[in-house]
């Protein structure tokens, strides 16, 4: 595992909050030279520890009002219908993301819509039938916080 | 208030936000200074809110993530605040979500092994106030985790 001082975990913080911050300007807030600065992010890229960006986009704005967490329950197991299934969530645009779990259920979705009828549209038409789906359990998103983490 | 060109631009950045903006410019079928006016205008907008760096916990030794779905005490008109409030003083809680349904909390945690996720849950989540239940999803694998709107 990689070994971090407090300047590395600085710039992954720093990273994390924007992921296009030059080593210039990094530098010059963690008090080192622009090259001593991109050596330190190219070693923490090549870790791993920054995997990729995310745009954060106001969903409201761009027309997306409703995000609902759904709890799969696959009606039929087995090696075949996972496959399928994944492959079938996975390509729904309106799925943004897809977690494999343990223990109540078997997926969790994070699914984005226009509204509650929208949803009702993707549920309905997109999620219960695809291939293997069970109890299917919805919870509509009111407030989303994302902390730093342990860094 | 946003036209194709937008959504175009938008959605090729949140397919590669790693890419330079030449090529992106290339992809969305603009020129270098309409994107870069673009973009301008969606962050003044607030549209674009930033592009956050994707810290890999793993690589930093966090082998373990679990969703805990919380029930709360609703008699108590301040448990929501209450428990948001405390749920964001512990440094290994990485998402607090508020749901509308049969779940009304959600709260991400990693841990670095099992022990240490014993350690937390015991010490540090089950000592929040106001859980009226609890029930724990450990992750597996994650399928799909772009997060990207359907624009």
């Amino acid at each position: 595992m990689i070994a971090l001082d407090e300047i590395d975990r600085g710039l992954i913080r720093a990273l994390a909050e924007d992921a296009q911050a030059s080593a210039g300007a990094l530098g010059r807030r963690f008090g080192l030279s622009q090259p001593a600065c991109w050596r330190r992010i190219k070693r923490l890229r090549e870790a791993g520890v920054i995997a990729g960006a995310r745009l954060d986009l106001d969903h409201a704005a761009l027309g997306f009002g409703v995000t609902v967490f759904l709890g799969v329950k696959l009606a039929t197991k087995g090696r075949v219908s996972l496959e399928d299934f994944e492959r079938a969530v996975s390509a729904i645009p309106e799925v943004q993301t897809v977690e494999h779990v343990l223990g109540l259920y078997d997926y969790r979705l994070r699914v984005v819509a226009r509204d509650i009828p929208d949803f009702e549209r993707v549920l309905r038409r997109r999620i219960m039938t695809l291939p293997g789906v069970g109890n299917v359990e919805a919870n509509v998103l009111l407030s989303e916080e994302r902390r730093p983490g342990p860094v | 208030m946003l036209d194709d060109t937008d959504r175009r631009i938008l959605r090729q950045y949140q397919a590669a936000p790693d890419l330079p903006a030449a090529d992106l410019a290339d992809r969305a079928g603009v020129t270098p200074t309409t994107l870069s006016r673009r973009l301008d205008r969606l962050r003044g907008a607030g549209i674009l809110r930033g592009v956050r760096g994707v810290i890999h916990w793993p690589s930093l030794g966090y082998t373990v993530e679990v969703s805990l779905r919380i029930q709360l005490d609703k008699t108590q008109p301040r448990a929501f605040d209450e428990f948001i409030a405390s749920a964001r003083e512990v440094p290994e809680v990485l998402e607090i979500q508020t749901f509308l349904g049969s779940v009304d909390a959600r709260v991400q945690l990693i841990a670095r092994d099992m022990a240490d996720y014993q350690r937390l849950y015991r010490e540090r989540i089950l000592t929040l106030p106001h859980i009226a239940d609890i029930e724990a999803l450990m992750h597996v694998a994650r399928v799909k985790s772009a997060e990207a709107l359907p624009l």
